[in-house]
């Protein structure tokens, strides 16, 4: 790669014309006549004339980009409607007449007049032509509409029939008929989703016996609430859906998260004690994941007792976190204070005699490469590359960060005199450890295994 | 311009001819000059069929995008909307009708609906009060659009998410709708093979669909030999490895869109003499990837670590030609260096590019954190400790890396185990939702419900069976001179391709087993030629393969499927389509519920 770089580069250099190309190319990288420079283009210099100005259209674009517009959930994509619209009747259908009606002139009414039959009606919807379904009364009728719509398969026209139903039969009964019409019902689901009736669709699938199903989708509408307080009563009034047990678990878990964070936010946003004067918070701890808070709480309300609901072991409690979660989040959090005593202390274990040593449910090594992050001192990271078990590790950390003193004990421990000899030529002549090592070498009592 | 499409097996610029003939026929039923309103996602696609200089023949005059508000002032007798068939787009097309200026000479106003109108739309429209308004409205319908000389996609999103989470199968029916198209254009296809529902379900409607044209005979001599539909969930493996040739690598790092790349300034910079301290270019360079560019071309497809190779030697080649002009003596001799001149120069450029990108993807596939992911990836389809908590996973989660990455891996993972043990899924669940948000439930909740994530019913793990059987697993890729498709993902064959391989030659019968243990049904259906459309092949002619990936294929995949095209005793050329270009990070995105958050 590096010779064809410099193959280009030595091209490049003895030729200073190359502005005509093959094909005019933007900066942008677009060929000039290409449709979305054009788009830009014509915008930009109707700009640049002075008349009336219009929105830049080179900014942040306003439409939606995802979905292609090929099915149906693009095709319904309704703005999704707030949670009080729960309490909007499924009933009130009246505001909401999307019953295809004519839009043909009047001399294609003539033709459709004369066939009525299923067939020909949904082979005129599919082709975009006028139609009508008024004209299908009873309910027999209406499913013969319906089966001939699935039979074609287009979504399209299998909604717009969905939607005369929905509007001229009793739920009751198009429930029981989508029971045995999977296809349909799907459809049905889907527009129900788009459109944002989220009443009716929790009928729909308690009717079904989709319970979990049922509540995940009322769940998922806490995202679209903004105000926390309402949020958390939301929550709360998902707890008692019929999710599955593991869901119901983290349900609670998060109703219970939200709940501590505006207590946690309520305080700190006044930001009375040292620490927030010291470190002033850069965002407020609303709606953060679990550990994102623990990390806050390590950072802000380290060593608060247990009792506290803003202190890192309530929350560990609370949430059952892990040990080793629990360790790394605290570790990051201390480190980054250079608290390096809190550090010191979330490892120390005490054995029966009262000895105190070091213990970590993660691989030392790690604990290192968080300390290092953090900029700790050459003293503090020397300590924990000497706690690290596997002698390999130990030496090419020890290496990295020039801990001098233990890669020399570890070669002394692992026999290996020439590999001491070469870690010599790596310290600083006369030194204290080129000392040590020239000890070592001689010391006649080790043996070697080189 | 599309030159590039005729070159291959199937000239596929007959397609895009069609597609422009039906462009021209509506700007022409708008008499007069006209602006055209875009609905800003479909310039993309659209530009793969037309250039502006195309419109500006039909009396195009102004583009702009659609926005909220009033459509500028342009003193164009039509305005047409040009919009995917979405209730909050005709929100917009409502506004900016009942915004128009009463003083000026009234415009008249029409709706191109792509690729389908829609009752609903419409409907929307009139609640609005704005239905009346249009002159025309009419649908331009654009399901495969060709990307390539032996590419062509519908690009759409969300199908894979329709299709197999909400089951809604529309993207389906568009699918079987653009097969027709293609028909009636190259002949019918003599033979369909299919695995997967829905597979079944598309060949299932195409069949119908030609009972119903049965009156009309299709008088085309057949192009296709065969048909094969593939779900995406057949192999759900393939899309969550990372890919390792140079197309894959560029997509899964910068992402191609409608066969344009966006990627970071910096390394294109010119640097000409005497300009030193000209400021960087901020904004990110666009380029068009497609076999229209030589070079590219001829490495796209390659293994990665064989692209360095190939752009030495292209180098020296190209240093050559150049240095041509100095044995040039005679002024014919000069005059004939100069007419090769645009096309070095077009090269020189070409390699200067393909160069800067290379060195822009090595800084990422030298570094550590993708050499571990890529170990635990083929930990993984190998079958190493696939039933364990994985401690690269672990810790990914705990330096919080991007939530796709760990998706990807645990998904993968899942489906390399035939599921996960509750204990190891309860694991991954918990430090998932701990560390990026119980909101992701839902996402999780949808990966399940796809198959991607899932619970170990049986203790009978058959990816092995599989893995065997099918020799997903070559230990001795070739990533420079490739005997075998395997080379795509450096050791990985995958799955899709090696199905399709197997069909052409042995046949499915030999693996009839795995096939079985494989999601959905298999298939194979004949529709009847016209008498006298039989084609007689000659002797060691090529047959010709449609590969129909539904629910997405990944640039790799397309890699494998040309390098068994090219093989010299292969006697199948492939032709592929797909619902969408897709990526694993593209893809685990179309399913999550609320992907935005994956930045954190």
């Amino acid at each position: 790669m590096k010779e064809s770089k410099r193959a280009v580069n030595s091209i490049l250099v003895d030729d200073d014309d190359d502005d005509d190309d093959v094909e005019k190319v933007s900066w942008s990288g677009e060929p000039i006549g290409s449709i979305s420079w054009s788009v830009k283009e014509t915008a930009s210099s109707f700009r640049s004339s002075g008349e009336q100005s219009f929105p830049k259209i080179d900014t942040a674009p306003s439409l939606p980009k995802q979905g292609s517009g090929y099915s149906l959930s693009s095709l319904f994509k309704a703005k999704s409607k707030p949670f009080q619209s729960f309490s909007e009747s499924f009933t009130d259908t009246s505001t909401r007449a999307y019953a295809p009606e004519l839009r043909k002139p009047k001399s294609e009414c003539k033709d459709y007049m004369s066939d009525w039959s299923p067939e020909e009606t949904v082979r005129r919807m599919r082709k975009g032509r006028a139609y009508s379904l008024e004209r299908f009364r009873s309910l027999q009728d209406k499913l013969l509409l319906l089966d001939e719509a699935v039979s074609l398969h287009d979504g399209n026209v299998i909604t717009a029939v969905l939607i005369y139903l929905k509007r001229s039969l009793s739920k009751e009964i198009l429930f029981r008929e989508l029971m045995v019409r999977e296809v349909a019902l799907r459809h049905y689901v889907h527009y129900l989703k788009e459109m944002g009736e989220q009443k009716l669709l929790v009928e729909l699938m308690k009717a079904l016996g989709r319970t979990e199903d049922m509540a995940l989708m009322q769940y998922k509408e806490h995202l679209n609430i903004k105000d926390e307080g309402r949020r958390r009563d939301f929550l709360k009034s998902c707890l008692s859906l019929p999710f599955s047990q593991d869901d119901a678990m983290h349900v609670q878990d998060h109703y219970t998260l939200l709940e501590r964070q505006i207590i946690i936010e309520a305080n700190d946003k006044r930001g009375e004690a040292e620490i927030f004067r010291k470190y002033p918070r850069k965002a407020s701890i609303l709606n953060m994941p679990l550990i994102t808070t623990l990390y806050y709480s390590c950072f802000y309300h380290y060593g608060e007792p247990e009792g506290t609901f803003s202190s890192p072991a309530n929350i560990r409690k609370t949430f059952r976190i892990s040990e080793k979660q629990y360790i790394l989040t605290a570790l990051g959090a201390r480190a980054k204070l250079k608290s390096w005593f809190d550090v010191d202390s979330l490892f120390n274990t005490k054995n029966w005699l009262g000895y105190t040593k070091k213990r970590s449910p993660i691989g030392f090594h790690r604990v290192v490469d968080i300390l290092q992050k953090n900029n700790a001192p050459a003293q503090v990271l020397q300590e924990y590359v000497n706690l690290i078990d596997d002698p390999e590790l130990r030496l090419s950390l020890a290496q990295k960060y020039k801990c001098h003193d233990i890669v020399i004990d570890t070669y002394k421990d692992l026999k290996d005199r020439q590999q001491l000899i070469v870690y010599q030529g790596k310290v600083e002549r006369g030194s204290h450890e080129d000392r040590k090592i020239e000890e070592l070498i001689n010391n006649m009592q080790i043996r070697w295994k080189n | 311009m599309a030159a590039h499409l005729s070159y291959g097996r199937v000239n596929l610029n007959i397609l895009r001819e069609a597609a422009r003939k039906e462009l021209r026929e509506f700007l022409d039923k708008c008499a007069g000059s006209k602006a055209i309103v875009w609905d800003e996602y479909l310039t993309g696609p659209f530009g793969l069929i037309a250039q502006y200089s195309l419109l500006k023949e039909h009396e195009v005059e102004k583009m702009f995008t659609l926005k909220a508000g009033r459509v500028p002032s342009a003193d164009v007798k039509n305005i047409i909307f040009f919009v995917r068939p979405r209730l909050e787009l005709m929100d917009i097309i409502a506004e900016n009708v009942m915004s128009e200026d009463k003083l000026q000479p009234p415009r008249e106003f029409h709706i191109l609906f792509v690729p389908r109108r829609s009752l609903l739309c419409e409907q929307r429209l009139k609640e609005q009060g704005v239905l009346n308004s249009f002159t025309n409205i009419d649908e331009y319908i654009l399901d495969l659009i060709p990307y390539d000389g032996d590419l062509l996609s519908m690009e759409s999103e969300s199908a894979f998410r329709e299709c197999y989470l909400e089951n809604d199968q529309t993207s389906l029916y568009h699918t079987a709708k653009g097969l027709m198209t293609l028909q009636a254009l190259y002949g019918t296809i003599p033979q369909i093979f299919g695995k997967g529902e829905c597979a079944r379900h598309v060949a299932n409607m195409m069949l119908r669909m030609k009972r119903e044209f049965a009156g009309s005979q299709n008088q085309i001599l057949p192009v296709f030999d065969t048909l094969l539909l593939l779900d995406r969930n057949v192999d759900l493996l393939t899309p969550l490895a990372t890919q390792l040739t140079y197309e894959g690598l560029i997509d899964e790092i910068y992402g191609i869109t409608n066969g344009y790349v966006k990627l970071p300034p910096e390394k294109f910079a010119q640097k000409k003499p005497g300009e030193g301290g000209k400021d960087l270019p901020t904004e990110p360079k666009k380029l068009q990837l497609n076999s229209a560019e030589e070079l590219y071309a001829e490495i796209r497809d390659k293994n990665f670590n064989a692209v360095g190779a190939a752009l030495s030697k292209k180098a020296k080649i190209i240093s050559a030609a150049f240095e041509e002009r100095h044995n040039a003596k005679t002024v014919g001799e000069i005059k004939q260096f100069v007419s090769q001149l645009p096309h070095m120069q077009a090269a020189r450029n070409s390699l200067a590019n393909h160069t800067s990108i290379a060195e822009l993807i090595k800084d990422i596939t030298t570094s550590e954190d993708f050499f571990e992911n890529l170990t635990v990836e083929q930990e993984f389809m190998t079958g190493v400790d696939t039933d364990k908590v994985n401690t690269y996973i672990e810790d990914s989660i705990a330096q919080k890396d991007p939530l796709i990455k760990i998706l990807r891996l645990v998904c993968m993972q899942s489906v390399c185990n035939n599921g996960l043990k509750q204990k190891v899924l309860d694991h991954y669940k918990r430090e998932i939702l701990q560390t990026y948000g119980y909101e992701h439930l839902l996402t999780l909740n949808n990966l399940e419900k796809v198959g991607l994530l899932k619970p170990q019913l049986t203790t009978r793990n058959n990816y092995p069976t599989i893995r065997k059987t099918l020799k997903l697993w070559m230990e001795d890729a070739n990533e420079q001179n490739p005997n075998d498709i395997s080379y795509v993902y450096s050791g990985y064959a995958p799955l899709s391709v090696r199905l399709t391989q197997l069909l052409a030659r042995p046949g499915w019968r030999s693996i009839e087993e795995v096939l079985k243990m494989l999601p959905g049904p298999h298939f194979e259906e004949r529709q009847q030629l016209p008498t006298g459309l039989h084609k007689k092949r000659q002797q060691g002619e090529n047959r010709t393969t449609l590969v129909f990936f539904l629910g997405g294929v990944t640039y790799a995949e397309i890699a494998a499927l040309r390098f068994l095209s090219q093989m010299e005793d292969g006697g199948t050329e492939y032709v592929i389509a797909t619902t969408k270009l897709l990526n694993g990070t593209s893809w685990i995105k179309s399913l999550m519920d609320r992907p935005e958050a994956q930045i954190l």
